[in-house]
């Protein structure tokens, strides 16, 4: 089952157009056969990758991975998305940007700087000094940030136009923790591309995410760790297009108390 | 660092360098652009497939031809891999 683009409803990440709003990673899966399987199934147009000191592993490390992602990319017309997985400072994290850029060519830049090894949390403020310098670099950057109001604004003062907030820590699958203050960044980022990236473990997760009003996500462990991830990858594209649909067309207005859906006009067997 | 080449730099005594492969003998002279060939012939890859990185530093590919090497240089050499 393909998932189902709606060609009215795009958004770009740079001057680029996008129709899918499901970006997947491609770390984990169980072999190179099932990860193009499940790109194929994700309908994603946008992959993310990352750089390693390859030669320092027998056989260059990949096991034939990366052709796959490249060759499976090419042939759906999806764009490679290099991350910084693994810095923990800026300085780290503008040097592997722009080794991605010569490897990739791209100068798309998921920005990730790691600022606590429990959670696997972003530093803010080498977050905001990275994207500084790669915005000037040429950089589109995309840095996975968490849901902070001022933070995030930071980074939007720091030129990025793209937003990656995560629902929760990098592959604990817990869904949206606080979606009060995902819906605050789209309340007051308005004209900002959000992206939920990190921490959605089930379809219904992006599903609520995208109901939200966040414009794509992005997830890895969700599909490559279920059971069947190129049946996962079929779930989450749909999911992710109910919730964009639904976002579309306006959710109702909730209410603490019950609000009688057939109109009987009181009581059926009462004269008033 | 000076424009040159093993060919034409090459000087009777050699230098060690750290790379991913541990310590590594090279001529003085030796450019990153050499060292790379080298490195990278071992896995049979090209140097276009990797990035590089001496002393933490990044090094465009269109500069390893003229980068020389200096006694204990650390060399690292990127490359992708996959990642969410």
């Amino acid at each position: 089952m393909r998932p189902i683009h709606d060609e009215h409803d795009g958004w770009h990440i740079g001057s680029t157009k996008l129709h899918s709003r499901f970006l997947l990673g491609t770390a984990g899966y169980p072999s190179p056969d099932v990860l193009r399987q499940a790109i194929e199934a994700s309908g994603s147009q946008v992959l993310t990758l990352g750089l390693k000191r390859t030669l320092a592993v027998p056989g260059g490390g990949d096991n034939g991975f990366v052709q796959i992602i490249r060759d499976t990319a090419a042939s759906q017309g999806a764009h490679l998305l290099p991350n910084t997985a693994g810095c923990r400072s800026a300085r780290e994290a503008i040097m592997l940007a722009h080794m991605a850029r010569e490897l990739l060519d791209t100068n798309w830049i998921k920005l990730e700087v790691v600022g606590d090894e429990q959670t696997l949390q972003p530093d803010p403020f080498e977050l905001v000094d990275a994207a500084l310098q790669l915005v000037n670099d040429g950089f589109e950057v995309l840095p996975y940030c968490t849901d902070d109001l001022v933070s995030a604004q930071r980074l939007v003062d720091a030129g990025c136009r793209i937003l990656m907030p995560w629902a929760a820590p990098i592959g604990s699958g817990l869904g949206l923790l606080n979606p009060w203050a995902l819906r605050t960044l789209r309340a007051r980022l308005p004209g900002i591309t959000l992206i939920v990236d990190a921490g959605l473990g089930a379809p219904s997760h992006a599903t609520a995410a995208m109901e939200l009003g966040m414009d794509a996500v992005l997830l890895n462990s969700a599909v490559s760790q279920s059971q069947q991830p190129v049946r996962m990858a079929s779930a989450f594209a749909h999911a992710v297009q109910a919730g964009r649909l639904g976002f579309r067309a306006g959710l109702m207005p909730t209410s603490d108390v019950a609000v009688a859906t057939t109109p009987v006009g009181g009581q059926p067997f009462v004269l008033l | 660092m000076t424009p040159s080449s093993p060919s034409n730099k090459a000087l009777d005594y050699d230098i060690t360098i750290r790379t991913d492969h541990g310590h590594m003998s090279v001529p003085a002279g030796s450019t990153l652009a050499h060292v790379v060939e080298q490195l990278v012939a071992r896995q049979n890859k090209t140097p276009e497939c990797v990035a590089t990185a001496v002393n933490g530093q990044f090094v465009a590919r269109g500069a390893r031809a003229s980068f020389m090497l200096d006694e204990g240089d650390t060399v690292m050499c990127f490359s992708p891999i996959t990642g969410g």
